[in-house]
């Protein structure tokens, strides 16, 4: 349907060939848009709808007193559908510590928790297909839950600010919504995230048609293609400073991985994109010492890089 | 009736703020509106996702950016 739109728009409105240069840059923007606002509009709707049922309070009290292993599984799995904004960060991490729940399964949920939201999830399986986003999720979990159990078996609760120990918590009952409510939730989040996130959507968009159309093929096969040994990681490090948004990003990834790049490379640079955060570890740094933070960077990176060779392997 | 939003200072913690002046403007009804910033207040209330809504000292909503008209029906 979008791409008979397009067709259209470009041949019989703007009078241009799509396998031009021009034209095929120019179909590759206007398809991707309406393709990823459409899918994203829905998807956030139905995945925010789903999220209300799980707001962090109420995850906690799952999490508490289960044994370590279920727990980080659990923690790993409510990561990709609990909500939470990252000015929220910080509370939360003080609600999990006062919980009892250890630390690393604490980090298992602030892993999950970016790398796999809805978002992401629905540019993947627009433009890869469910392989590729099934197999994302896939890993992500893994991920998450791998570099829990490791920050955990390091012992490294010295490294948290020493406040947050001293921090009494106090019971609520958070209300229950109402059906109506929760529509209402879902629709303010379609809204909110389309607001957020359609310049840079577009800005990617035109970046993926320009490379699309313009970029030669031989040039990024030989930087960045499946027999590349270094591309895996050299992403992943351009990655992490990078983090702007991975919704973004996509369009490019595509863009490229038509042109050649091999896909574990291009999907871990997304990862790297959205699991380390700058803004995220600002934040974090209120809660614990720059040592664990230091140490959650150097975990998360190297399970990241082991993730694109993985996916170069299989996929 | 005193309301309290509850935030670290993040931009929806803000907005919400000043939703909740808007509503009780438009409702005329005498409310007192403070904003908590300390993460330990904060946490007193078992609140973990901000913004969130205390009325009377109770919480009636977390991790949510209530309209003011939303907030209207809640405070009414």
């Amino acid at each position: 349907m979008f791409n008979m739109f397009a067709d259209w728009l470009v041949e019989d409105v703007f009078g241009l060939s799509i396998t031009s240069k021009f034209g095929g840059a120019l179909h590759f923007f206007i398809y991707d848009t309406l393709k990823i606002l459409f899918l994203l509009s829905v998807m956030v709707f139905a995945i925010s709808f789903v999220r209300s049922y799980f707001p962090p309070e109420k995850v906690k009290r799952w999490i508490s007193g289960k044994k370590k292993g279920i727990a980080s599984v659990l923690a790993a799995l409510l990561g990709v559908v609990s909500p939470f904004c990252s000015c929220s960060t910080v509370p939360l991490f003080i609600g999990f510590v006062e919980a009892g729940i250890p630390l690393g399964v604490m980090f298992t949920f602030l892993i999950s928790s970016p790398i796999v939201n809805e978002v992401s999830l629905v540019m993947l399986f627009s433009i890869f297909g469910w392989k590729i986003a099934v197999l994302y999720v896939l890993f992500g979990v893994l991920l998450a839950i791998i570099a829990g159990w490791v920050i955990g078996k390091l012992k490294l609760e010295k490294y948290v600010e020493p406040y947050v120990f001293n921090i009494q918590l106090g019971e609520s009952v958070v209300q229950e919504m109402t059906m109506r409510e929760r529509f209402a939730y879902a629709k303010t989040n379609v809204i909110d995230t389309v607001k957020k996130i359609w310049v840079f959507l577009l800005i990617g968009i035109g970046i993926g048609a320009w490379i699309h159309g313009y970029v030669p093929e031989d040039l990024l096969v030989r930087y960045a293609g499946e027999k590349s040994i270094l591309a895996v990681p050299v992403a992943v490090i351009l990655g992490v400073p990078l983090y702007s948004n991975a919704v973004g990003s996509l369009p490019m990834i595509e863009a490229l991985m038509g042109k050649g790049v091999a896909p574990g490379t291009a999907l871990s640079f997304m990862m790297a994109m959205t699991a380390l955060s700058f803004p995220e570890m600002v934040l974090l740094r209120k809660v614990m010492k720059p040592q664990l933070i230091g140490m959650f960077v150097l975990i998360v990176t190297i399970g990241i890089i082991a993730i694109g060779y993985i996916f170069n392997a299989i996929l | 009736m005193v309301i309290k939003v509850l935030g670290t200072g993040c931009k929806k913690c803000k907005e919400l703020e000043q939703n909740v002046r808007m509503a009780i403007a438009q409702l005329q009804i005498d409310a007192q509106v403070e904003k908590v910033e300390d993460i330990g207040k904060i946490m007193s209330y078992g609140v973990m996702s901000t913004p969130a809504l205390v009325v009377n000292e109770k919480v009636v909503s977390t991790g949510k950016l209530l309209s003011v008209d939303e907030l209207m029906g809640v405070l009414k």
